[in-house]
């Protein structure tokens, strides 16, 4: 039985809790809009590019012309695996999702006989994975410093994996992010990069462009740089990803220590009762033995 | 027949413009070109350069970065990788947009010794860059 002291102790010790996650839920709450409407902004731009490329895509697609980051470098041995996560945790299950989807695919990888590599960006991915696949890493790329997800970021983490496509350091890469879907529900995701697959919709009519420069300049061009929009599009999603999973994870952290502090409360004010009783027993029972 | 079509300015990080645009300079790879409603569907890159909007309230300038344009008959879309309001371009940012150029420019020569094409792309880039500096009246600062 705890002590009256050790129960205040505990009491406000619980209160200060509470006040930080409530702080922090409300952080995560001011952030995930300005998450969200970075990514509603960027949304345009990506299904614009999109469109295009899938137009593109599928002209060139036939030809044994097509650029290597569309057709693949004929083999699939190695793999990359771009494992994006968050730079901060106390955000519920969020980076151990993407954690985990990364490392089945590494096994399931792994176990059928091709060479996996790991690109991570954010820190607590590489933190969890390092532990099973810490010799399978070739580099990690630190966003801590980045306070506002800019397209320069992206470009950053899109040129490192390109230079290792051009240098045939692997075959197919894919990166690993947590789509946004609300702020309790967030799907990790997998989804293949190099060689690019773009998803129009094969319905929209086959407009005849005319191409300035060449048809295949322009795929050329293009491809690297939607790298770089599926890398940018993916950061955005993972942005919002983690603040809707920190407001709710920091919200029921809220909610948990308020009901501790009410059955705390309970515990201290049946002891404070009990102490009182005790000592009106033995007033009483001295008056009467006089 | 329209004499307007649908111009939009997307850059990967905001929507810059969005209105009814009777014709649009664009300048592409292989040169400047002007858009104007009807016009044959193409497919074009850009240079870094000034993109020109003429509409009914006025005209409106952009500096732009590089990116592409898809023309249709009824819209124009630009799609740029980095895109400023004309007015928003000092001399500062102009400083470091062409400081990310030289770097760029720089790490190419350093990889591709043996190799002009990619060398002459970024050098071609970088002289745009310059001349787009020198067109809006900013120094480029060698």
């Amino acid at each position: 039985m705890p002590s009256l002291k050790d129960l205040k102790n505990r009491i406000s010790s619980v209160k200060s809790t509470r006040k930080i996650t409530k702080a922090m839920q409300m952080v995560a709450a001011a952030k995930l809009r300005r998450a969200q409407d970075a990514a509603e902004q960027a949304r345009p731009y990506t299904e614009r590019f999109n469109a295009v490329m899938a137009g593109l895509a599928s002209a060139a697609a036939g030809s044994a012309t097509a650029p290597k980051l569309l057709s693949g470098t004929g083999s699939d041995q190695v793999y990359l695996l771009v494992v994006m996560t968050a730079e901060r945790g106390l955000c519920g299950g969020f980076n151990a999702n993407i954690a985990k989807l990364a490392k089945q695919h590494a096994t399931q990888l792994i176990a059928a006989g091709k060479t996996v590599k790991i690109l991570t960006v954010g820190k607590k991915g590489r933190d969890s994975l390092r532990r099973d696949f810490g010799n399978l890493f070739v580099a990690h790329i630190d966003l801590s410093a980045v306070k506002r997800m800019g397209y320069a970021d992206a470009q950053g983490v899109a040129r490192d994996v390109l230079t290792r496509f051009d240098a045939g350091e692997f075959d197919v890469a894919t990166m690993f992010y947590s789509q946004f879907q609300s702020v309790i529900s967030q799907i990790p995701t997998a989804q293949q990069i190099i060689p690019a697959k773009f998803e129009g919709d094969d319905n929209a009519e086959a407009m005849l462009y005319d191409y300035e420069p060449s048809e295949e300049a322009i795929l050329a061009d293009l491809l690297p740089r939607g790298v770089a929009t599926a890398i940018f599009a993916a950061l955005l999603e993972n942005g919002a990803s983690e603040q809707g999973a920190r407001m709710s994870a920091m919200d029921n952290a809220t909610r948990n220590a308020g009901d501790m502090i009410d059955k705390l409360t309970i515990e201290y004010n049946r002891s404070r009762q009990a102490v009182i009783t005790n000592e009106l027993i033995e007033i009483i029972s001295g008056a009467e033995a006089l | 027949m329209a004499d307007t079509m649908q111009f939009d300015l997307v850059s990967p990080e905001r929507r810059l413009a969005s209105v009814q645009a009777s014709e649009v300079q664009i300048p592409g790879a292989d040169g400047d070109m002007t858009a104007m409603a009807d016009h044959a569907p193409t497919i074009t890159t850009l240079r870094p350069g000034l993109l020109r909007v003429v509409h009914s309230g006025g005209t409106d300038e952009y500096v732009v970065s590089g990116g592409f344009a898809e023309i249709t008959a009824g819209s124009v879309s630009v799609l740029a990788e980095e895109a400023l309001p004309r007015g928003e371009v000092t001399q500062e940012v102009f400083d470091r947009m062409l400081g990310a150029a030289r770097d760029a420019h720089a790490q190419v020569v350093e990889t591709f010794k043996n190799e002009p094409g990619p060398v002459d792309d970024a050098a071609k880039l970088l002289a745009d860059m310059v001349a787009m500096g020198t067109h809006i009246g900013l120094d480029p600062r060698q």
